[in-house]
């Protein structure tokens, strides 16, 4: 237990250092609540769906989650070809409890730059419906963010290369984000589109922030929460499968 | 130093695909001597480092550290050795102190123990000044001092040096070496290490092993091996028995990445 705890610390600490990281990952969520939460308002209003900024909220702060939690695996990509990892690997300690540790710390990293992403769009004028659910809402953000963090440790865990990252971040991240409906809504979607954003786990996630946050949602939050448990436990088993694979 | 070996590598052979990285070597090092592992690139030397560091099994043959299999007893071996590798292993951005403290809670070492013994290494190493300052803010020198500090942290009986004055200035070299002896002779911990510095090999190895192409090709105390091969210095014994051709390696990933990070570095 005191070695997840470490780990996680050491995540932690690093993080809350790193003044540089936390201002430059503001611009995406920035340009997406201010392009797309201005640009698109008037038109998503003309449909009669509401005040966009309202609905894209949940997605932003879902986004931010995703990608900190995946630049996780960054992390540990950079700290298995720098050594790091090494020093972790080489210890008389299970290797599960090293993955924990630092796919806690990763999750965790995650949910602060969400609650950092949400107060920024409290600023920008976002209202959820009551303060009371926002404590629910970030439970449904520390699932996501664990989901997220535990398939980084299995992606970190199984490329070597650089390049190999910046690969899965085009071909798989940006999908999971476009497909989740964190930009538009659910409803009367090709058959299509509508069958991808079912198996993507983000999409569970923002449905179950939105709904909690502003009562809107497309699954129901039950179903959206069961969904994000199911995918955790599978996601952090492949994680600690993969991380018993790694050879230094 | 005794008789007794506290390493023992038997025929290991170790491939990857179809090149074999080491090929049926064998050795002892025996308990409290000071042992350099010596080779061009790409000889062996880091892959037999990490199959006595269970980072690696060999294909075949055995291994043995002070009496356990590392591919058997892996958490009982991983206490009883401290590893410094070729690329830098500590975290930058933690303080000394906190690389130190992570590496005992890792080992199981008590809180207070943990304590007591980071003071004592970081004031042997001359770090207790720096121990609040982050990793990135040292020198180089600073840093490997730093590694070897931790990684007899947990007071291991074997410390495993894999080049760790590489890229360092002649004084820092100086300094770290002296430190190794005298901590061989205070504390009785066996040191196996490699170095491309045959003056470094000379002055503080007890024997020396040299590896070529994946094969032990000598073993011996540095003046046996002067002897065996009819020349005045290790270097010129070392290029008799290896050879005077250049070895090009293919850049590995991390080779790949070193490059990235020197990038942006500037």
């Amino acid at each position: 237990m005191t070695v997840v705890y470490i780990l996680w610390l050491r995540e932690v600490k690093k993080y809350l250092r790193s003044r540089v990281q936390i201002i430059a990952s503001l611009g995406a969520p920035l340009m997406y609540l201010g392009v797309l939460g201005f640009g698109l308002g008037p038109v998503f209003q003309r449909a009669g769906e509401g005040k966009y900024l309202q609905f894209i909220a949940p997605g932003v702060i879902g986004m931010t989650v995703l990608f900190t939690a995946m630049f996780s695996g960054f992390a540990m990509l950079w700290d298995r070809q720098f050594g790091f990892l090494k020093e972790t690997l080489v210890a008389p300690v299970p290797r599960l409890a090293i993955m924990v540790g630092r796919t806690l710390g990763g999750a965790t990293v995650a949910v602060l730059q969400g609650a950092l992403i949400f107060a920024v769009t409290l600023v920008a004028g976002f209202r959820p419906s009551s303060l009371l659910v926002v404590p629910l809402a970030f439970l449904v953000i520390a699932l996501i963010a664990v989901i997220f963090s535990a398939l980084a440790t299995a992606i970190g865990s199984s490329i070597k290369e650089m390049q190999g990252f910046q690969m899965v971040m085009n071909f798989l991240v940006m999908p999971i984000f476009f497909l989740s409906g964190a930009i538009y809504p659910l409803e009367g979607l090709p058959r299509v589109l509508a069958a991808l954003t079912r198996v993507d786990p983000l999409t569970y996630g923002v449905d179950g922030v939105r709904g909690l946050l502003i009562g809107r949602t497309h699954f129901g939050v039950a179903l959206d929460v069961a969904v994000l448990l199911g995918v955790g436990v599978l996601f952090v088993i492949f994680g600690a499968w993969r991380f018993s694979k790694i050879e230094a | 130093m005794s008789d007794h070996p506290i390493i023992r590598v038997q025929h290991v052979v170790k491939s990857f695909g179809n090149v074999m990285a080491v090929n049926d070597v064998s050795f002892d090092v025996r308990a409290g001597e000071i042992f350099a592992f010596l080779g061009p690139n790409g000889a062996g030397k880091t892959t037999t480092i990490k199959m006595l560091t269970t980072l690696l099994r060999p294909t075949t043959g055995s291994l043995e550290l002070n009496g356990l299999d590392p591919t058997t007893h892996q958490t009982e071996v991983r206490k009883r050795f401290g590893v410094v590798f070729q690329d830098p292993s500590l975290d930058s951005d933690l303080t000394a102190w906190e690389n130190m403290d992570i590496h005992g809670v890792l080992y199981h070492v008590p809180r207070h123990a943990r304590r007591e013994r980071t003071e004592t290494l970081l004031r042997m190493f001359e770090l207790w000044d720096r121990r609040d300052d982050l990793v990135k803010t040292f020198s180089g020198g600073m840093k490997r001092r730093l590694e070897i500090a931790r990684g007899l942290l947990h007071t291991p009986k074997v410390l495993f040096l894999d080049e760790p004055t590489l890229g360092l200035d002649p004084q820092s070299r100086n300094q770290m070496w002296t430190l190794v002896r005298n901590l061989n002779k205070t504390e009785g911990v066996t040191v196996f290490l490699t170095t491309h510095y045959m003056d470094e090999a000379d002055r503080v190895a007890d024997r020396i092993a040299v590896i070529d192409h994946g094969r032990l090709v000598a073993t011996g105390s540095s003046a046996e091996l002067k002897r065996q091969t009819g020349t005045d210095s290790l270097e010129a014994a070392f290029l008799a028995l290896t050879g005077t051709t250049i070895r090009d390696e293919s850049a590995t990933a991390a080779d790949q990445m070193r490059q990235v990070a020197r990038v942006w570095r500037r």
